[in-house]
């Protein structure tokens, strides 16, 4: 019920902010990618801002997974997969010889759409990668770090007392918020999103849209989604794909109500997809 | 009556006519197959009965309780340490130890004592109701001391105390025991990390090219290979290139670590592969390495399954003879190995030595061997299934 006046006031306060021209976090410009033979993407371009979410929609298959996963250099990790074109963010280009893709990753969060906590206690789970990348020492430092992060993320409360317990003793929605607060204990500018909702019940799904919208006001958040209502609840901005291009991109209203293309409009209304 | 059952029959909308048969053909499957497991059970129970039957004898040994004398002249010529009537009855190896019983405890010197006394090996086998070959005038001391209790079975201590010996009585599993374990210590020093190191590189580092299925192809084919192969390669290279000790466990050790990589590899790469590329994922999108993902994340995960792998490959090794034979550590070894240097055999090997004696009283000791052995390797693939058990992650 929390979710009815939160999106109307989240939606209100963006439409006034889209007029002001958000401020662009990552420029994507004419990016080709190709699975061995098979060109999955087709001259994408794209500007994603700053404070915003942005939900990627469109049929299975049509490239808006493989779209965000060029976003945080995760396509790196499959062998066959060659990237051509440019990603900004803050206007260096991540496929730059001299960018280490491990870096990218750490100011690029990725949240997927299985929970996959560590088999570890909580506390590990949130603290193992601040620890590696030496943003804290272990100790009172860690401690702050992991409490903030698992406060971010709306979990604080129901896991303080089992920081020890094995993370994936939660349930799936509280798995789902650990890795969130695992992400952000990185500390990244940056959160992709792969349908991370699609494997919860309904009130997991709405803790985490609730979130999301917390969390778009320090971070960029970029989702995948197959759920059409969620774009609406929670996006500023929507793309929809199709077979590897992008079709339309605009604010989530006018992807919505007042679609460009023929395309778009079938696949909203429900033709196909 | 009859009519009333067509009836019924044709009512019912289940009946089916072919069922019976199908049914019929379904149990004589079944029976077929427990028939099979049967048989299978019958021989490992024969196999095991026949080896308990014929070993256990072996973990007793007759003494016989008489006077011994310590002093100056029965050191130089011990035969006359006791009674001539019990010369033929009393063991060699025994009589032959008396010098160093009175080093042991110099109070023993001249004094006379009753003592249990080791009998030789027809003794033994006429005390077990074996096949014997004893002189009449003997046997009747025999049974004399028998009737007064002064001939007896007792725990073979010498089985677990003594090394090889060429008279049956005073002849042990010792040496090869501790020849198995540190032949076996060198193996899992060597294959284990080169193994798992293997396994990482290839599932976790490895772009899937000509060169990485080349290496598939021939660990694979390495696992296939006739282990005596192993032990002309170990000849060639350890012994004739390197120069190393002969029947030594270094030498044995690292033939049999050869022969073991590819069970620990293809054993540890399934452990890896098994472990979800969620947990890989996870790990690189908060912007760990690769070295990183793999150490803390994918290799606690699959180490359960690896060390099972590698338990299972190592029991493997330890029952293994015939590379052993080939680099010579078949050898006649009375004394333990101090060192890996120094030559060894080992219990698969002192079984097959055994087993070739020509004295009956060595049958028994082959099949006590093998039944050390064997529990030994059973151990060894329970502790495999605990430490799986144990350590296993439910997802």
């Amino acid at each position: 019920m929390t979710t009815n006046p939160n999106d109307i006031s989240s939606n209100t306060i963006d439409d006034s902010s889209a007029q002001k021209i958000p401020e662009t976090k990552i420029t994507v410009r004419d990016l080709n990618l190709y699975y061995g033979d098979n060109h999955a993407l087709h001259n994408i371009d794209m500007d994603i801002y700053k404070n915003k979410i942005t939900a990627l929609i469109g049929p299975s298959g049509c490239g808006k997974s493989t779209f965000l996963r060029c976003l945080n250099r995760m396509n790196d990790l499959i062998n066959s997969v060659r990237v051509d074109g440019e990603v900004f963010i803050d206007n260096k280009n991540i496929y730059d010889k001299d960018v280490d893709e491990v870096s990218v990753r750490k100011r690029v969060g990725m949240v997927f759409q299985q929970p996959n906590p560590f088999p570890k206690s909580i506390y590990d789970n949130v603290s193992y990668a601040p620890l590696k990348h030496g943003f804290v020492k272990k100790g009172n430092s860690c401690n702050e770090l992991v409490e903030k992060s698992l406060i971010q993320a709306g979990l604080w409360e129901e896991v303080k007392d089992k920081l020890s317990q094995p993370g994936t003793s939660l349930s799936g929605g509280q798995q789902q918020r650990l890795c969130i607060a695992r992400t952000i204990a990185v500390q990244p500018d940056i959160i992709l999103m792969d349908e991370p909702t699609s494997a919860l019940d309904p009130i997991s799904t709405e803790k985490i849209e609730a979130l999301m919208l917390e969390l778009k006001e320090k971070y960029a958040i970029i989702t995948v989604t197959h759920n059409m209502q969620q774009a609406g609840r929670v996006a500023d901005y929507t793309a929809f794909f199709h077979m590897g291009d992008l079709i339309e991109y605009a604010d989530t209203e006018t992807i919505f109500i007042n679609p460009g293309k023929k395309k778009t409009e079938d696949y909203i209304t429900g033709r196909y997809g | 009556m009859k009519n009333i059952n067509n009836k019924t029959l044709s009512d019912n909308p289940f009946y089916d006519p072919s069922l019976s048969k199908r049914h019929s053909k379904a149990r004589r499957f079944k029976i077929f197959t427990i028939t099979c497991i049967v048989f299978a059970l019958s021989f490992l129970v024969f196999f095991l009965g026949d080896m308990i039957v014929k070993g256990l004898p072996a973990f007793q040994q007759s003494y016989m309780q008489i006077d011994v004398s310590y002093n100056d002249k029965t050191i130089a010529s011990t035969r006359k340490a006791i009674d001539k009537k019990y010369r033929r009855i009393v063991s060699r190896a025994w009589l032959r130890n008396i010098p160093n019983q009175v080093e042991e405890s110099p109070e023993l010197m001249n004094t006379t004592q009753s003592t249990w006394v080791l009998v030789n090996h027809q003794v033994d086998q006429y005390m077990k109701g074996h096949y014997f070959k004893i002189k009449s005038k003997e046997l009747k001391i025999i049974e004399d001391m028998h009737a007064q209790g002064k001939l007896q079975l007792q725990f073979n201590r010498i089985f677990f105390t003594q090394g090889d010996s060429k008279i049956p009585e005073n002849s042990g599993l010792k040496s090869a025991i501790i020849g198995s374990i540190l032949t076996l210590l060198v193996t899992m020093v060597v294959a284990f990390p080169m193994g798992v190191m293997t396994a990482v590189y290839l599932e976790e580092f490895a772009d899937d090219n000509r060169w990485t299925q080349f290496i598939e192809v021939n660990i694979n084919n390495l696992a296939a290979i006739p282990s005596i192969l192993f032990g002309l390669l170990g000849l060639a290279v350890f012994i004739n290139l390197f120069g190393l000790p002969r029947s030594s466990p270094l030498v044995g050790g690292l033939t049999l670590a050869l022969m073991t990589l590819p069970i620990i590899i293809v054993s540890s790469r399934a452990a890896l592969r098994s472990v979800p590329d969620s947990i890989r994922q996870a790990g690189y999108g908060l912007g760990l390495t690769k070295v990183q993902v793999v150490q803390d994340h994918v290799l606690p995960l699959a180490f359960p399954g690896i060390m099972t792998g590698s338990i299972i490959g190592l029991a493997h090794a330890m029952g293994e003879t015939a590379p052993l034979i080939i680099i010579g550590m078949i050898a006649f070894i009375p004394d333990s190995p101090g060192s890996i240097f120094e030559a060894a055999t080992v219990m698969p090997a002192q079984i097959f030595t055994w087993a070739g004696m020509p004295e009956r009283a060595y049958i028994e000791r082959t099949a006590a061997g093998i039944m050390v052995l064997l529990s030994v390797l059973i151990s060894l693939n329970a502790l495999a299934i605990i430490l799986r058990k144990k350590f296993e992650v439910k997802w």
